[in-house]
């Protein structure tokens, strides 16, 4: 059943929209088609001149092979991110949901690393995994492991993977928490009267019955990791050593704001959101058919 | 098939006593009901002999061995919740058949035994629907149907009819009752409502904050009520109680209004003493207006069910007293009457610890 709401003044629901769509046009609209225009322009550095240059951006930002390897590590970043973020907080919010003392506990902390800042988070990371001061770095060393990542390129991309992971887990794991706890415990007893163990009941139950949450899930975390890990890359490690931690939304960020080719960095960005899109797509399409909403 | 054995089965939550030692053997095929008012226990007693809940004391045996420290896997029962508790991603098929496949049944014999329960339940058209396609009717046949495919030792029913409408409920009761009688297999019912009670139950377990009150047939518990709680709790309307004395003699009771109503036995030894007096308010009838072993009612209301007519009438001391006679109405409000009980219909009580006095 749905029930219409009407307003009696004709302008109070634009009124109420007003705010959101002020948000959206002013942070995405705007700067979106600005990036659109930008892609298609070629600008001096001082950016006096503009001129029109059909598709000669995207061209040379295709034809560029470092894109492709900035392509691979955010492949390889995403994937890592998205996977480690959920599984974390699927195994943490399965070990919550069951009967343990200081539950409650437990789930508040678990989900404070979702209030830091990015900057602030990666910080805390530095401080652990910083080879000369960090705790964890320091006694990789002190046990012979020749760890650096600011000199060795996988090490950095874990690390940043892990920092990554770590920031989204918290938000995850709440809504893994819920989707648990709106599984009715009678199911769950009746699969264990039917014979199944706790590792089947979960794979052929809890499983199948959180996959509205874990497909909602996949695509903000994918997304979360396209997007929202510039300022943990960028505080950690600025995309290096090399270009070993360069994803695509830090190449833009470096090649516009850093190197000031205004034009490319906006072809890149349009790129990306073309990436972020079609994945979406692809997830709606195609994923979400394994999924039961009940 | 298998019997049931609870040996002094206790169960605490802390300081509190849920269950205070319930003791019952099952007989093999034996339909037992457990029946009580919500919170008495009778669920977590249920619940503990699918191993859902630990036992505190005591212990339970299916088929002659003790399942106390047993998953629920392995006690080789079948349940059937309140709310169906189906597979809501499965088909019907798969809902039936997921123990089956557990257990590492070959797919043509899992593909007969739903098959075949499918029949039993009329579900054959929806085994390819999910429950969420079904109506409330469908999805508790659904999960009869997951509980008989097992073909386990004993079924056990948690009020599994509560959640549907009274017409849907009737019929249901009917096809329990059908359906074990052709499987059956040794049954636990969990249920509030004493209609299936009645209609069900080879012997009923009345349970009353986590005591056994009585056991027995449903004839039994309905003519020889062991406790005062018992009296309540079956019957519709349920039994009048009367305080009262028996007499110097011990050949009648006396009742605060000045009645007397002679005993059928004298019962000298219990001269004096004070009683609970129950009558059940089918067991009484108009009797002429100056008969002397009876009361004298007024009417206050009359409720006219087709079948029979439930009089309630107040006694001169302001006790509230019901008769219920067969047919249509022949009183009305502010009469005044007359009524008797009949031979045999005296209850007698301990006034102080409500059991039944033989």
């Amino acid at each position: 059943m749905q029930r219409r709401v009407t307003f009696d003044n004709r302008l109070l629901p634009y009124l109420l929209l007003a705010p959101q769509v002020a948000v959206t046009l002013v942070f995405f609209i705007w700067p979106a088609a600005n990036a659109i225009w930008q892609s298609v322009h070629l600008q001096d550095a001082f950016g006096i001149r503009s001129e029109f240059v059909w598709f000669e951006n995207f061209t040379n930002v295709l034809g560029d092979p470092n894109y492709l390897d900035t392509l691979k590590v955010t492949v390889v970043f995403s994937l890592a991110v998205t996977v480690l973020a959920m599984g974390l907080a699927l195994l943490l919010a399965v070990l919550a949901d069951s009967k343990i003392k200081g539950a409650r506990a437990y789930k508040t902390l678990l989900i404070w690393p979702y209030a830091l800042a990015p900057a602030v988070a990666a910080v805390l990371w530095m401080f652990i995994f910083n080879p000369d001061i960090g705790s964890f770095g320091r006694a990789l060393r002190a046990l012979g492991y020749d760890w650096d990542y600011r000199l060795n390129g996988g090490q950095a991309l874990t690390m940043v993977i892990m920092a990554a992971s770590w920031k989204q887990v918290s938000y995850n794991f709440i809504f893994f928490l819920a989707g648990l706890q709106a599984i009715p415990r009678s199911v769950m007893e009746a699969a264990s009267i039917d014979g199944a163990g706790p590792v089947r009941r979960f794979w052929t139950i809890t499983f199948p019955l959180l996959s509205p949450t874990t497909f909602f899930l996949l695509v903000v975390d994918m997304v979360y990791a396209f997007f929202e890990t510039f300022g943990t890359i960028h505080a950690l490690t600025q995309g290096g050593p090399g270009k070993a931690t360069e994803t695509l939304i830090f190449r833009v960020y470096q090649d516009g704001v850093v190197n000031n080719d205004l034009g490319g960095s906006s072809a890149q960005s349009v790129i990306l959101m073309v990436i972020v899109i079609a994945l979406t797509a692809v997830q709606f399409r195609f994923v979400e058919r394994k999924v039961h909403y009940s | 098939m298998a019997t049931v054995e609870i040996r002094n089965v206790r169960k605490s939550y802390g300081p509190v006593e849920a269950i205070k030692g319930i003791d019952i053997a099952i007989q093999d095929g034996e339909f037992l009901v457990l029946l009580g008012p919500s919170g008495c226990g009778k669920s977590t007693l249920l619940r503990m002999v699918a191993g859902l809940e630990g036992i505190t004391g005591g212990e339970i045996a299916i088929g002659g061995r003790v399942v106390n420290h047993l998953d629920p896997k392995d006690r080789d029962i079948a349940m059937v919740f309140q709310n169906y508790a189906l597979y809501p991603h499965m088909t019907v098929f798969d809902n039936m058949a997921y123990g089956l496949k557990i257990r590492g049944i070959p797919k043509a014999e899992i593909r007969a035994r739903v098959d075949k329960a499918a029949n039993i339940l009329e579900l054959g058209r929806f085994l390819d629907r999910r429950p969420s396609q079904l109506s409330g009717g469908q999805r508790q046949r659904v999960a009869m149907g997951r509980a008989i495919v097992r073909e386990p030792a004993a079924f056990l029913f948690d009020e599994p009819l509560s959640n549907l409408d009274a017409k849907l409920r009737t019929q249901m009761r009917v096809e329990i009752k059908r359906l074990q009688d052709r499987l059956g297999i040794t049954s636990l019912y969990v249920t509030h409502d004493q209609v299936e009670a009645m209609t069900l139950a080879d012997r009923i377990l009345v349970m009353n904050h986590g005591v056994a009150e009585q056991i027995g047939t449903p004839l039994e518990v309905y003519q020889r009520p062991a406790s005062l709680f018992v009296a309540g709790f079956i019957g519709s309307p349920p039994m009048n109680v009367l305080d009262g004395r028996i007499d110097d003699r011990g050949e009648a009771v006396l009742l605060p209004g000045g009645q007397r109503l002679a005993l059928p036995q004298a019962r000298p030894t219990d001269a004096g003493r004070p009683v609970k007096l129950g009558i059940r308010p089918e067991h009484m009838a108009v009797a002429a207006q100056d008969f002397s072993g009876g009361f004298s009612i007024e009417v206050e209301l009359v409720e006219a069910l087709g079948a029979d007519t439930v009089v309630y009438g107040r006694l001169p001391d302001g006790e509230s007293l019901l008769v219920r006679m067969a047919g249509i109405p022949t009183v009305r409000e502010r009469d005044r009457l007359t009524v008797a009980p009949q031979d045999g219909a005296l209850h007698l009580f301990d006034a102080v610890t409500g059991r039944r006095m033989e």
